[in-house]
């Protein structure tokens, strides 16, 4: 039954991701894809688990290797994004040039 | 903390995802949007270390200072210019993280055997993520080489390609078989096996694609790391990570359609054959008529719309700051600017966006292609700069061009068209151009740098 529920929110996930990605203007499309590469670094909730777990020696060195990695990839993507989203201006917006 | 909790605090923090996520769809909130998501990221780990399970913080917390000094370090350092290799590596880390997670999640059955017998489905869904996890790593380390020329950029075919990794695909599926018939004799031992089969796929899926079509591939292997980060979700019984890596591989492959359909290509097309340039594409012939930065200047300052094309020579010749100075100064002069960007212009979705974005022009300029092509007819001068194969026109006119039905940028329609280019050297693509023939274009030979600063000094005396 669980297995069917988790189906269920995968199916339901995707449709949303394709709803709510189709009405982003080209303008934004390396922000937005380095946004949803930060989001992807979600696999570092899964390796907490398992690097702080009650587990054998060779699944911790695992998991905190994996936590090194999804590290990296949640807090560069996310730092990345901001850095580029902030250069993107209006016209009669303050600049600020440096 | 109890599961129920947990499990409220991730329903919060998908909220935050989704809403940051639609929040990116304008440029006026999407710093916000993407702040909101970051906030959902913070609040499922911090959720996820006070939960029971974990007893043990030294590893992670010496892995999670490195990780993010690295990750810090290199989105601080990264120019504008590197981003495709910068975004590229990202997705490495995030597929490496997947297929690790993968790993020891086996490895954990293993060692807790009595209590938690491993499923069928536990130990597919485990080799799904390792086989997405390692087929987006080693493809990102290969798109990361191509990318910052690390290694040829152009597409590399070796002889039996497709039958090799559908061999690789039929070995690791049979590998898989014999996991999951029988666990306890199998699972260390294969393992290593499926995980090196994985890299290797990985590594066969991007050396064929040529520079060009790197907007696909970078989209495609976003996809792929929350797919990944999604098959792990599956394995370790996590509803945040299915649900976040779902929403990341359907918006990398709504991206990659949009790529694909920019270039006229189907996937496969892009993924199983390299871009061949067809002999029989119609000749072109004609005069080139090439200018001098001083002529150019004289058409300029009596043109009052002017829209610029760049390409990914502009990214190469880092001219995207002399771009906007030259912009400005034409506006001063009183005409109208646009900035015209082709969805495939680049080396990644956006590239170019990003790039002007940086030197200071306003997002309300940049124009897409259909946009500039309803209203090409009345723009004065169209200036291309270091774009090539997205405003050749034969892409229009020529049934026989390979290009053919790729939309362009109509560029020729304008009244007159500058092209700045080193040479007359064809695009990626190996095909000829019209639009330098045609009567109406000028070409401004050197470096676009170079020549842009040319103009501009002639403008300011």
């Amino acid at each position: 039954m669980e297995t069917v529920l988790l189906g269920f929110v995968l199916m339901l996930s995707i449709f949303l991701g394709f709803e709510l990605i189709s009405k982003v203007p080209a303008t934004l499309h390396t922000p937005l894809m380095s946004g949803a590469n930060a989001i992807s670094g979600i696999t570092v909730v899964g390796a907490l688990t398992l690097a702080g777990g009650e587990m054998g020696e060779w699944a911790t060195w695992l998991g905190a290797a994996a936590v090194f990695f999804a590290t990296i990839n949640v807090v560069g993507g996310y730092m990345v994004t901001d850095r580029m989203l902030g250069m993107f201006k209006k016209k009669d917006e303050p600049e600020a040039r440096v | 903390m109890s599961p129920e909790l947990i499990g409220a605090v991730y329903i919060l923090s998908a909220i935050l995802f989704v809403y940051g996520l639609k929040l990116l769809s304008s440029p006026a909130t999407a710093v916000r949007g993407n702040q909101l998501s970051s906030l959902g990221m913070l609040v499922a780990v911090v959720v996820t270390l006070g939960s029971r399970e974990i007893i043990d913080f030294r590893w992670i917390a010496v892995a999670a200072v490195l990780g993010t000094i690295v990750g810090a370090v290199a989105a601080q350092r990264v120019a504008m210019t590197g981003m495709p290799e910068m975004v590229a590596l990202f997705n490495g880390s995030g597929g490496i993280a997947s297929l690790l997670v993968g790993w020891a999640a086996l490895d954990m059955g293993g060692a807790t055997d009595a209590e938690l017998p491993q499923t069928t489905f536990t130990i597919v869904t485990i080799l799904i993520s390792i086989l997405i996890g390692g087929v987006t790593f080693s493809g990102s380390i290969i798109a990361w080489g191509k990318l910052s020329e690390t290694m040829p950029s152009r597409a590399i075919s070796l002889p039996g390609q497709q039958f090799i990794s559908l061999l690789l695909l039929v070995a690791m599926i049979g590998c898989g078989a014999m996991m999951v018939a029988q666990p306890e004799t199998w699972n260390s031992t294969l393992i290593y096996v499926v995980i090196v089969l994985s890299l290797i796929l990985g590594v066969m899926a991007v050396i064929p694609i040529g520079g060009a079509d790197m907007p696909v591939v970078i989209s495609l292997l976003n996809s792929y790391s929350g797919l990944a980060a999604c098959a792990a979700g599956l394995a370790i019984n996590n509803t945040i990570l299915i649900v976040a890596g779902s929403l990341v591989g359907a918006a990398g492959i709504i991206l990659t359609n949009i790529m694909c359909k920019a270039m006229n290509r189907s996937l496969s097309h892009v993924l199983f054959s390299g871009f061949t340039a067809a002999k029989t594409a119609t000749k072109v012939e004609g005069e080139v008529k090439p200018i001098v930065p001083d002529d150019a200047y004289l058409i300029l300052e009596a043109a009052s719309s002017v829209v610029m094309v760049p390409g990914y020579g502009m990214a190469v010749a880092q001219a995207q700051h002399v771009v906007r100075e030259l912009g400005e100064l034409l506006e001063e002069n009183g005409a109208e600017v646009s900035y015209a960007i082709h969805p495939v212009a680049g080396r990644m979705p956006g590239h170019m966006n990003v790039l002007l974005a940086e030197a200071n022009v306003p997002y309300d300029q940049l124009v897409e292609m259909d946009d500039i092509n309803r209203r090409i007819e009345n723009v004065d001068v169209a200036i291309v700069i270091g774009a090539n194969d997205v405003v050749n026109p034969a892409a229009r006119e020529d049934e026989n061009s390979p290009i053919y039905g790729m939309p362009i940028i109509n560029v020729d329609q304008a009244r007159t068209v500058f092209v700045l280019k080193r040479s007359m050297a064809s695009g990626f693509s190996g095909v000829e151009n019209p639009l330098f023939f045609k009567q109406n274009t000028r070409m401004l030979f050197g470096d676009a740098k170079q020549s842009l600063s040319s103009v501009i000094a002639a403008f300011k005396s």
